[in-house]
């Protein structure tokens, strides 16, 4: 900022038009997960992911910063949606000056356009060691976990938070296993105890956490020992991420991380 | 200028995890990190290569979590350039931003392990000796260039504005 120039490459852009309707415990997550699965982890290189239609208009803002936020999973510059109602809500809650909202030309160059009928997404797993190793959940298998994350800066939203805590309501994480919360800011973790969402994830034996990267990449506070397995709403799942170069981390949205984290094994709340 | 240099070669999609885990990170001293270069994609990499050697890689180089310590580590470890199919956006920028040589080659699967190679940024040009061989880089604007040759983007702000003088 110094010398007033800062350098920059005009990225192409790619359109996704998500259809249909959303499945049962199908959310921004598994749009996404469902999306990186299908063009690869540098299938947006240096791209604009502009996500459209109307399960993305019908979306909120947690889902689609939960997509944003994944883009770059993508290889993507940039992850948007086109300003409406839903955003105009949020920022005007929020925003501290005037603000600007940009829409797409209407004769706008994209270098792909890709369409998803949502009818046919289940809730999506990310497998070890990418994020574009996704399966539909129905095909996973008897996979056993060490460790449950719900939160981080991809699904830490209190909608997120929410969807976890309705799940796990009254029951008890798996024997053995870690079930860490981590609510995305301070607010959302401010918004969640007035809820009565924390006392649910404590009651449950869940450890909940300060807002933090901690886990996510092995930083502190649920660091996976050799040969041991993770499954985090988080969006990253290298090789070593979240600990031992030996251990594996599986990649989902909240509500299956909570129904994983009662059963100890990944599942869909209606398994639980 | 021609950079010259033995190969050392890596698959697609090597993350920054890879080139130096977050485990690691627990310091930013640019000689710690360099002992941990691409330890989870290949433990015995720092003891092997000689100061000038090349790292040779597929598609995607440097994906996931944005970490100036990836090229940090890759060029203190005595990484003279790399060259890769494609760079992940974050890594392409950083490695520009701290001063490393990276370059962008669609013939870089051609290069085996341990070939002897000539590289000229200003021409564009790779030359395989061991195989007798010519590749050519994509482009790189001028001021980029000039990015690499401050040393990253810090010097070369001070250098343009006088600042630190």
């Amino acid at each position: 900022m110094i010398t007033g120039e800062v350098w920059f490459k005009v990225p192409p852009a790619i359109k996704f038009i998500y259809t249909g309707s959303l499945n049962k415990w199908v959310g921004g997550k598994d749009l996404i997960l469902h999306t990186i699965g299908d063009i690869g982890v540098d299938g947006a290189l240096y791209c604009a992911m502009e996500f459209t239609g109307e399960v993305i208009a019908a979306l909120p803002m947690s889902g689609r910063f939960t997509m944003a936020n994944m883009a770059i999973e993508a290889g993507a510059k940039n992850g948007i949606i086109q300003p409406d109602e839903v955003t105009r809500k949020y920022v005007q809650e929020r925003a501290k000056r005037e603000f600007t909202f940009y829409e797409s030309d209407d004769d706008a160059d994209y270098i792909d356009v890709r369409e998803y009928d949502c009818s046919k997404i289940e809730p999506t797993i990310a497998c070890p060691h990418l994020p574009e190793n996704t399966k539909p959940i129905s095909e996973i298998g008897d996979i056993e976990l060490d460790q449950v994350v719900i939160g981080s800066c991809t699904n830490g939203r209190l909608d997120d938070l929410r969807e976890a805590a309705m799940v796990m309501r009254g029951k008890k994480v798996a024997e053995y296993l870690r079930a860490i919360v981590i609510p995305a800011t301070q607010k959302i973790y401010k918004d969640a105890m007035k809820e009565g969402l924390i006392d649910i994830f404590i009651d449950a034996g869940a450890a909940v956490s300060t807002p933090t990267c901690g886990p996510c990449l092995g930083g502190h506070m649920g660091i996976l020992a050799k040969g041991e397995r993770a499954l985090a709403t988080t969006n990253r799942n290298f090789v070593g991420r979240m600990g031992d170069p030996k251990s594996e981390v599986y990649l989902s949205n909240p509500a299956i991380a909570a129904a994983s984290a009662i059963m100890g094994k990944i599942v869909t709340p209606d398994m639980i | 200028m021609e950079i010259k240099g033995t190969a050392w070669k890596f698959n697609d999609n090597i993350d920054t995890d890879a080139i130096i885990p977050a485990r690691y990170l627990n310091t930013s001293d640019p000689q710690e990190v360099a002992k941990h270069c691409m330890e989870d994609a290949d433990p015995e990499f720092v003891g092997k290569i000689k100061n000038g050697d090349i790292i040779v890689a597929g598609r995607n180089f440097g994906c996931g979590s944005s970490r100036e310590h990836a090229p940090i580590a890759i060029k203190v470890a005595g990484i003279s350039c790399v060259i890769a199919k494609s760079f992940a956006r974050i890594f392409y920028r950083n490695s520009f931003n701290m001063g490393l040589m990276i370059l962008e080659c669609a013939e870089a699967d051609n290069i085996t392990e341990l070939d002897e190679l000539g590289v000229d940024p200003e021409k564009g040009i790779i030359t395989n000796y061991t195989k007798d061989e010519e590749y050519t880089t994509s482009p790189v604007p001028p001021f980029m260039k000039q990015l690499i040759e401050d040393g990253g983007l810090m010097k070369h702000v001070i250098k343009k504005t006088g600042l630190g003088a």
